[in-house]
């Protein structure tokens, strides 16, 4: 049984601290959380994540006070409603459209600075899946939110990506129409891609990101060597006043300080991108209301799922059904197909250095060959770049165990 | 430093990235049509000048089917009894000799079809030789009013096929304002609208094979240049579409732009007055956080 003092002021730094150990929870989680010292700005992309998810959120719940889940009205509840009656309703929704886009931006490159340095081997694992598990939520959470303003890529995206849950030549056309509640997108699918926009959704990356700042608490954050630190040494050094030497740094304020200063640089971006570019973020077929009499010529999908659309495109059906569910799952396998024992930045690894940048310059080929017309010239790129991406995930366990261990 | 390098290496890739699946993909996805700069080249310069006088006794020929405002001059119809007569409301002319380009105009009284390059162009030819055609067009800019709103320029130019409903704009008219009975909720007057605003649509539609898209939001959907080259031209960038093209100068162009801007993005002019307070902000915001980093991070290194 604990100590409770009696004449402890309600509220009081001594009354909070025996019910709630605020002294404890302030050195585990901030004064006494050991980060290491040789790191570089994109070790704050989780923050800048967190503070994108944070704006999505907020603006979010505004936009939610004024949309419509209707077939009839959600367009204009969007485009006039919110865009011109709502006070600021055009902040809300563009800092909303903008911060869909620029979060995958942010993703990818926390993963490839993941890939890079080598942060989800021995020991950190659980941090690699569990982020590969938001990544996955945050594609079905922008995906169900890009159906709600029911224009016609809303439209025809959700018809054509529905139809992927037919399975090619399985012919589940009951599990599609289970999906869609109706034979094509209406009314039902609408209702249901909004409560999973809204609530599921948001929810299941809430208790992922819990889940993702828990697994990084034990294996602590990697390094730019990566380089196996002794953390309590380290941290005794530190609180000795040995901060020169040491090889750690406190979370708050030390880390912290960095963290905010890289916000304000990314918020500058950000918010020049809300003011003065946003229609990346906006396609403009988008805002032709949903006619499903009427295909676009080019449906596509929003540039951070264009490289796993170009992996399901060139094949036929059926074997670009396989590729692509495949492709949805090999970034999970990463720490296991990665045989090297090497914690080190890839420049440091061999060939995993040439698998590394060929990785990232192959994704950007298929991205691009996703959004031209798949004709000509174009479908023969994006069917080399697609065969080429498998070409490297089979070669990784070769490459990585012919690694010397360094 | 080494993180300017990699900071410069983020940067690299994302801007190549940015350039992929924008600037790129979109010159790729969409056939480039060049402007004429509204010259009207196809058309023969004209040879003769206009004398408004001649051309105000000619114009009376007009008014069989056009309202002229300007001169209080009613149309014989109403938009609806137009439409079932036409398939289309005739537009009232008193802004026709402002915002129409002048030698479209002339070309387009001697063989409206073949210059509006619309096969089944409800008006028939209305000016017998070139100089008649440049009297009437001379009589028509002497009358026309020395300013013009972008609302009635789209009204004029576009308002008769394309409804505007995010400025309750319908092919016949505004949205009128009415009421409805308090006992019942029933508003007789909104329903009669209605159906005079239904039939006129169901003609329209019959006469362009299509009801004419709302024009609200087109901003948005289609770019800039899109919009000035269809509107210029429609064929050239949808052969074979039924819009005729109308002949606007300069000034009916703008005009239209100007309100298809109104109403497709009105939140331009609040972006331009917040964006660099927010922006200013965040730089301050910035070099305050470093200042602060500087100073936590003394004798780290």
């Amino acid at each position: 049984m604990a100590h409770f003092d009696e004449n402890a002021r309600p509220f009081s730094h001594q009354w909070l601290n025996e019910r709630l150990a605020i002294d404890t929870l302030k050195r585990v989680l901030s004064t006494e959380y050991w980060i290491p010292k040789n790191i570089n700005f994109l070790w704050a992309m989780g923050m800048v994540l967190a503070a994108t998810f944070g704006l999505l959120l907020v603006s979010g719940i505004f936009l939610l006070m004024y949309y419509q889940p209707n077939t009839e009205l959600a367009f204009d509840s969007v485009n006039y409603t919110i865009m011109t009656e709502v006070g600021y309703g055009w902040l809300w929704r563009h800092i909303h459209g903008v911060g869909a886009s620029v979060v995958f931006l942010v993703i990818y490159i926390h993963m490839f600075t993941g890939i890079y340095y080598g942060s989800y081997k021995r020991g950190r694992e659980l941090i690699w899946l569990s982020g590969m598990l938001l990544f996955v939520t945050f594609s079905a959470e922008a995906f169900s939110g890009y159906m709600l303003p029911w224009g016609q890529m809303s439209y025809w995206a959700g018809m054509v990506i529905t139809n992927l849950f037919s399975g090619g030549s399985l012919h589940a056309d009951a599990l599609v129409e289970w999906i869609r509640g109706d034979y094509v997108p209406g009314q039902a699918f609408l209702n249901r891609f909004f409560m999973l926009h809204v609530l599921l959704l948001p929810l299941v990356i809430i208790g992922l990101i819990v889940l993702h700042f828990g697994t990084l608490r034990i294996p602590h954050v990697n390094n730019q060597e990566g380089e196996e630190l002794d953390f309590e040494k380290e941290a005794a050094l530190y609180k000795e006043g040995k901060i020169r030497e040491s090889k750690v740094i406190p979370f708050n304020p030390v880390f912290l300080s960095k963290d905010v200063f890289v916000l304000g640089i990314y918020f500058i971006f950000f918010f020049y991108l809300v003011f003065y570019h946003f229609e990346f973020a906006m396609d403009p077929v988008n805002f032709d209301p949903a006619d499903p009499l009427k295909t676009p010529p080019h449906i596509y999908p929003e540039w951070y799922f264009l490289w796993s659309y170009e992996i399901l495109r060139p094949f036929p059906t059926d074997p670009g059904l396989v590729a692509f569910g495949i492709a949805q799952v090999i970034f999970f396998l990463l720490p296991f197909l990665d045989k090297s024992p090497n914690v080190a930045p890839a420049h440091k690894r061999g060939l995993f250095k040439y698998w590394f940048w060929a990785l990232l310059i192959d994704m950007i080929v298929l991205t691009f060959m996703g959004k031209l017309p798949p004709e000509g010239i174009w479908s023969v790129i994006g069917l080399i770049a697609a065969i080429f991406f498998f070409v490297l995930w089979i070669a990784l366990p070769i490459i990585t165990k012919k690694e010397k261990k360094l | 430093m080494k993180e300017l390098k990699i900071f410069g290496i983020v940067a690299a890739f994302t801007l190549i990235l940015y350039w992929g699946v924008e600037p790129f993909a979109h010159s790729q996805m969409h056939k480039h049509v060049e402007g004429d700069d509204l010259k009207y080249s196809d058309l023969k310069p004209l040879t003769v000048k206009g004398d408004a006088k001649r051309g105000e006794s000619l114009a009376m020929a007009c008014i069989g089917c056009h309202s002229i405002d300007v001169k209080n001059m009613p149309a014989p119809m109403d938009a609806v009894a137009a439409a079932q007569s036409f398939g289309v409301n005739p537009p009232d002319l008193s802004l026709a000799g402002k915002l129409l380009d002048e030698k479209f105009f002339a070309h387009f009284l001697l063989n409206p079809a073949e210059v509006t390059k619309s096969k089944h162009f409800a008006m028939p030819p209305s000016a017998s030789s070139e100089q008649d055609a440049a009297d009437i067009v001379a009589y028509f800019k002497s009358i026309a009013p020395k300013e013009v709103t972008p609302k009635e320029g789209y009204v004029f130019a576009c308002g008769r096929c394309h409804a505007n409903r995010y400025d309750k704009w319908t092919q016949i008219g505004d949205v009128p304002k009415t009421k409805s009975n308090i006992k019942t909720g029933v508003d007789l007057d909104a329903l009669e609208f209605k159906k005079k605003l239904g039939t006129y649509q169901n003609k329209l539609a019959d006469y362009m094979g299509k009801l004419p898209p709302d024009l609200s939001i087109i901003y948005r959907a289609r770019s800039e240049h899109f919009l000035e080259t269809f509107i210029e031209d429609p064929q050239s960038q949808l052969p074979g579409t039924a819009m005729p093209r109308v002949g606007l100068n300069h000034e009916g162009l703008e005009k239209v732009m100007a309100y298809l801007e109104s109403t497709g993005d009105p939140s331009k002019p609040k972006r331009e007055a917040i964006g660099p307070k927010v922006l200013g902000f965040f730089v301050i915001f910035a070099f305050l956080a470093f200042l602060w980093k500087k100073s936590i991070w003394k004798g780290h290194h």
